[in-house]
């Protein structure tokens, strides 16, 4: 079985409120130096699998379709076998 | 005419746009389960607000996998009516009936409050009674409003003339304050490019009645009807 | 009979579970042996505060729970009231206090879930949440967390399962810093054949559990040591339960469909202690027994114990006895809204709750004993030491302000007087388009659709005079909420509470909790409203000191026809303003004294004379009935000057008024005297208004006149009422409106 951890996050070119308040939030505390905060969603999908290529074409295709929107969104993943 | 009242689970202005289509036009209404596939017999179909799947993922974007979406499509592409309210309009932009995004509201809060909407276009289906720059009081419910696309389809949008209604005050000026969301352009509804598909986040179903203070809804119910009317004489 | 009892009880687990040493005899007198682990777990908490009342039910008795209108008293779900036409309303309220003290978002999401289930659970729908809510100060930080998070809480639950949230109040005071105070109410609407109890009747029938599945969520007693419970399981559970609204909102719809079915015997929400009492409270009422097999009960994690998943509390689940053979009939609605429907047992006439895993059995105890030999405690009581000091106040050494408009301001920035719109624009308080009167009223006004029908809801309770004297204070939480339906055009039906105190062992606090009880029924019974259910929360403590106590009033009341109803907000210049009711020197536990004199809850508080009240409250009613009123409003916090200038605010009109100076100046704008209603009405119908509040034999005086963009206050000289007015207020309501407005979001920002 393959186990892809994925990261969405909204693109550098959208704005992101709830980053922009966790920044301020932030310098408020005192961590001057945090340029950025981006929030985004974090996602664990187990796939049954044993063809690793084939995996990562279904996690792609998981993320286009549904679990990001590419308007808005950018995804990374990684994959492991568990 | 007929309507129909998409149900997703999750939906929960169902009944108010049933009753409020019934109240301003007094024409017949069936709601239409999130499973069927066939939208035969229906002049207009209302894509209504709510919480479609808990909005767990991103808003709308589950919903846009019921079947009765791909007829929905379908129904739209032949030039069939289609309304979609705020979590309705989420859903048409997740199903790439209308193009853009929605981002959570700018102040991270969900809004419910009247707010006035100019009516930028009054020739599509839904604005046809409307005067041109008539501002109507809407209130708007909801906590995913921030409207955005990107640059070039800002300029297509506005190019074609298909944003609809821009948050306005109430003499129909728009300014950065009146803009309750942060939505780009101060943007609260378009349609498509043909104009039978519309996207809105206020609610005209919760302004449709003198009794709940505020009737400036109905004349969108009524403009569909006058559409449908004229198109079928 | 196989009784999983091998492992016997370690001494003093059932301390630990919370039962005292005779409470565990009682136990072994009633079974005739010791319990189990199960059926220990069980008891304790059944017997527990929470489920059994067994502090609280003695005094409780003495509330009224009759009257021609009342189809459900308490001990249901929820209490129904009638409204004509064979429809009525239920509606009940309930504290979730602990859980958002500690995680304020899930906290106060999950007391909203649990309330809409206990109104929907009866077969109706839900119409409408209201909030009572009670912080700390809001220059804390902590207290803008918990409030942030509350009030998103509400919103994130509310909004989702598309049920308005259309009222209540919030309230800041230091007493509740460590420990605030979320009270929701639930209204719902029912016909009355469609009414559900919470019985398990006729054996043979099928009991089954349907819903979300069940998970180690809120297990009581988590800390406590044995062999069943390891380390590890206890990581695995979370002290606060999570909410998921959409799992209710489905379960919300196909429990209605289901009740429309026909199959449905009995139904009850798992709440509090979830399979326990659900399962016992349903066989008890209905004199039967019930058989579950806790193998079949579908479950979110593997190694669920029979302990835990008795005494799970996991949200969105209900227990639902059916017709013997409908069984496939309720399956497949819960299937066609995505939920699962599992038969686990069923009903027996043996008046045992019978508990197997399989062939064993886990437990078995008559249901009976859980729910109605539960010990009740006569607790001491006696007068609170602090009461002889806060009750002292000389008003000789509260100096009069030189400048009344900056006192009205700075009253009208107050966060328990300025706008609540920061709160209730998070909430959607529109769905449903029943919304008539939206939230920042007296009372929220909701239609009923297909009828000329409105209910009118509002929620109450002063705790700073409850806390000065709990008597009294019981009796303006009734005495007001009635009067805030009455403003709306709306007679008072019936009332659902929320008594939130602190540790009742303690003789002082149960003194304040009898008093205040005492107080509440004899207003119930003069106004004719009597109590249809609501709840009790104790121990609302932090480091030995108590919050005020605060005995929430939820109230609903009938408009027969909508066309009469009344708002606040002054209408058209040139209406005339009156006052009914009279305004004494009653500073005692005011708003105006906390804020500009820095005296928080200090002296006595205003007193209420039930007779006037319900004169007072009587004459308005059907003074706006006969058509003769265009606005109405109470006067409550920060007193008439407060009153007018919210009236003025919602109207966006000013007003001119003269008074006799006849009491101290400061008592005559800021006292908070009782039995008040500021109205308004059209020059025309002026005569025949007052005619008829002479005829009606209530005190009232006129004002002045609805005008002009500033509210401009003058006082005569009371030994010379013809001489020069001297205008000790006048201010533009466009300014009054931006300070009172912006005061809330201005301290959240």
């Amino acid at each position: 079985m393959y186990q892809a951890k994925i990261y969405i996050t909204l693109r550098k070119s959208v704005l992101d409120p709830q980053g922009s308040a966790v920044t301020k939030s932030l310098h408020a505390m005192g961590y001057d130096n945090v340029n950025d905060v981006r929030v985004g969603r974090y996602l664990v999908v187990d796939v049954d699998t044993t063809d690793k290529e084939a995996a990562e074409k279904q996690v792609q295709d998981m993320c286009n379709k549904l679990l990001a929107n590419p308007v808005i969104e950018d995804y990374t993943f990684e994959l492991a076998e568990v | 005419m007929k309507f129909g009242v998409v149900v997703f689970p999750g939906s929960n202005c169902d009944a108010d746009c049933f009753h409020a289509v019934q109240a301003a036009t007094n024409e017949p209404v069936e709601y239409i389960w999130h499973k069927t596939d066939n939208l035969e017999g229906f002049d207009c179909i209302i894509l209504p607000g709510g919480f479609s799947y808990g909005d767990y993922l991103r808003v709308g974007a589950i919903a846009r996998f019921s079947p009765v979406m791909d007829a929905v499509i379908n129904f739209a592409k032949g030039g069939g009516l289609v309304l979609g309210i705020c979590n309705g309009f989420q859903v048409l932009l997740e199903a790439g009936l209308l193009p853009g995004a929605m981002r959570r509201n700018d102040n991270l809060q969900f809004i419910c409050e009247d707010t006035f909407l100019k009516v930028e276009n009054n020739g599509t289906p839904f604005t046809a009674l409307c005067q041109e720059n008539q501002v109507l009081k809407v209130p708007v419910a909801h906590g995913d409003g921030n409207y955005y696309c990107g640059e070039e389809t800002l300029k297509e949008l506005q190019q074609n003339n298909q944003v609809v209604f821009r948050y306005s005050d109430s003499t129909g000026e728009v300014t950065p304050k009146t803009n309750p969301n942060g939505s780009i352009d101060s943007i609260a509804g378009i349609c498509n490019k043909e104009g039978n598909v519309l996207g809105m986040m206020p609610h005209p179903e919760r302004c449709a009645e003198e009794l709940l203070g505020n009737a400036d809804g109905e004349i969108m119910f009524k403009s569909i009807l006058a559409t449908w009317q004229r198109r079928v004489r | 009979m196989a009784h999983q009892n091998d492992e016997k009880l370690k001494p003093g687990t059932w301390k630990e579970m919370g039962l005292t040493d005779e409470e565990f005899q009682k136990i072994v007198d009633i079974l005739g042996r010791e319990p189990n682990f199960v059926e220990l777990g069980i008891f304790s908490v059944m017997w527990s505060e929470h489920c059994s009342y067994k502090t609280s039910r003695p005094v409780l008795n003495l509330f009224p729970t009759e009257g021609e209108h009342i189809l459900q008293g308490p001990g249901e779900n929820a209490g129904i009231v009638d409204i004509g036409d064979g429809q009525a309303v239920a509606f009940k309220m309930e504290s979730h206090n602990h859980p958002s003290a500690i995680e304020p978002y899930q906290g106060a999401a999950t007391g909203v879930g649990g309330i809409l289930r206990d109104v929907f659970t009866m077969g109706a729908r839900p119409i409408a949440v209201l909030n009572s809510l009670r912080f700390g100060s809001l220059e804390s930080a902590r207290t803008r967390y918990l409030f942030g998070g509350v009030v998103s809480g509400i919103s994130g639950y509310g909004n989702c399962i598309g049920v308005p949230t259309v009222g209540g109040e919030v309230f800041f005071a230091p007493s509740y810093e460590e420990n605030p105070l979320v009270n929701a109410m639930c209204v719902g609407l029912i016909d009355h054949q469609d009414i559900k109890k919470g019985v398990a009747s006729g054996v043979g029938n099928p009991v089954m559990v349907v819903g979300a599945r069940t998970g180690r969520d809120g297990i009581h007693g988590a800390t406590f040591a044995s062999e069943e419970l390891s380390e590890e399981s206890a990581d695995k559970r979370p002290a606060v339960q999570v909410g998921d609204p959409f799992m209710e909102k489905l379960l919300l719809e196909a429990c209605l469909e289901v009740i429309k079915s026909g199959c449905v015997v009995g139904i009850q929400d798992m709440g509090a202690a979830g399979l326990t009492s659900s399962s016992c409270e349903m066989a008890s009422r209905a004199g039967t027994g019930i058989e579950m097999d806790l193998a079949l009960v579908p479950r979110r994690e593997k190694g669920m114990t029979p302990y835990e998943l008795m005494l799970s509390e996991s949200q969105e689940r209900m227990l639902v006895v059916v017709k013997e053979g409908t069984e496939d009939t309720v399956k497949e609605i819960f299937t066609k809204w995505d939920l699962e429907a599992v038969v686990v047992g069923q009903v027996t006439d043996d008046g045992m709750l019978r508990l197997t895993e399989g062939e064993q059995v886990v437990a078995e105890m008559p249901a009976q004993a859980l729910t109605d030999e539960a010990p009740v405690y006569q607790r001491p009581y006696s007068e609170p030491e602090y009461l002889s000091e806060a009750r002292e106040l000389s008003l000789v050494n509260v100096p009069q302000p030189d400048d009344n408009e900056k006192v009205l301001m700075d009253l009208l920035a107050a966060p328990n007087i300025a706008s609540k719109e920061w709160v209730y624009r998070q909430y959607d308080h529109m769905v449903g388009t029943n919304t008539v009167v939206r939230p920042g009223s007296d009372g929220s006004v909701l239609r009923v659709k297909g009828t000329k029908k409105g209910i009118a809801l509002s929620t109450d309770c002063n705790a700073r005079y409850c806390y000065l004297n709990p008597y009294e204070g019981g009796k303006i939480a009734v005495a007001e909420a009635a009067r805030n339906l009455v403003c709306s055009g709306a007679k008072p039906l019936a009332i659902t509470n929320c008594l939130n105190f602190g540790n009742p062992e303690k003789p002082g606090v149960m003194w304040q909790f009898r008093q205040a009880v005492q107080g509440m029924s004899e207003a119930c019974r003069q106004l004719n409203t009597p109590v249809t259910g609501g709840n009790v929360s104790f121990y609302n403590e932090t480091r030995g000191t108590a919050v005020y106590p605060t005995p929430t009033v939820g109230m609903v009341g009938l408009i027969e026809d909508l066309d009469k109803r009344c708002t606040q907000d002054f209408k058209d210049a040139g209406d005339i303003i009156l006052m009914v009711g009279e305004t004494k020197v009653e500073l005692g536990g005011s708003e105006y004294l906390s804020v500009v004199h820095g005296m928080e809850a200090k002296g006595t508080p205003p007193e209420l004379d039930l007779e006037l009240e319900q004169q007072v409250q009587q004459s308005v009613l059907e003074a706006i009935q006969k058509g003769l009123v265009k606005s109405a409003h109470d006067c409550s916090e920060g007193g008439l000057a407060v009153a007018l200038a919210e009236c003025c605010i919602s109207g966006g009109i000013g007003a001119e008024i003269y008074s006799i100076e006849s009491i101290r100046g400061d008592a005559l704008l800021f006292s908070e005297s009782q039995s008040r209603i500021a109205i308004t009405t059209s020059e025309n119908n002026v005569a025949e208004l007052i005619n008829y509040l002479t005829a009606a034999g209530v005190p009232f005086t006129r004002l002045g006149t609805v005008g002009g963009s500033n509210l401009k206050i003058s006082l005569l000289d009371a030994g010379c009422a013809t001489g020069r007015p001297r205008t000790v207020i006048n201010l533009p309501v466009s300014e009054m409106e931006n300070r009172w407005r912006e005061a809330i979001a201005c301290l959240m920002k």
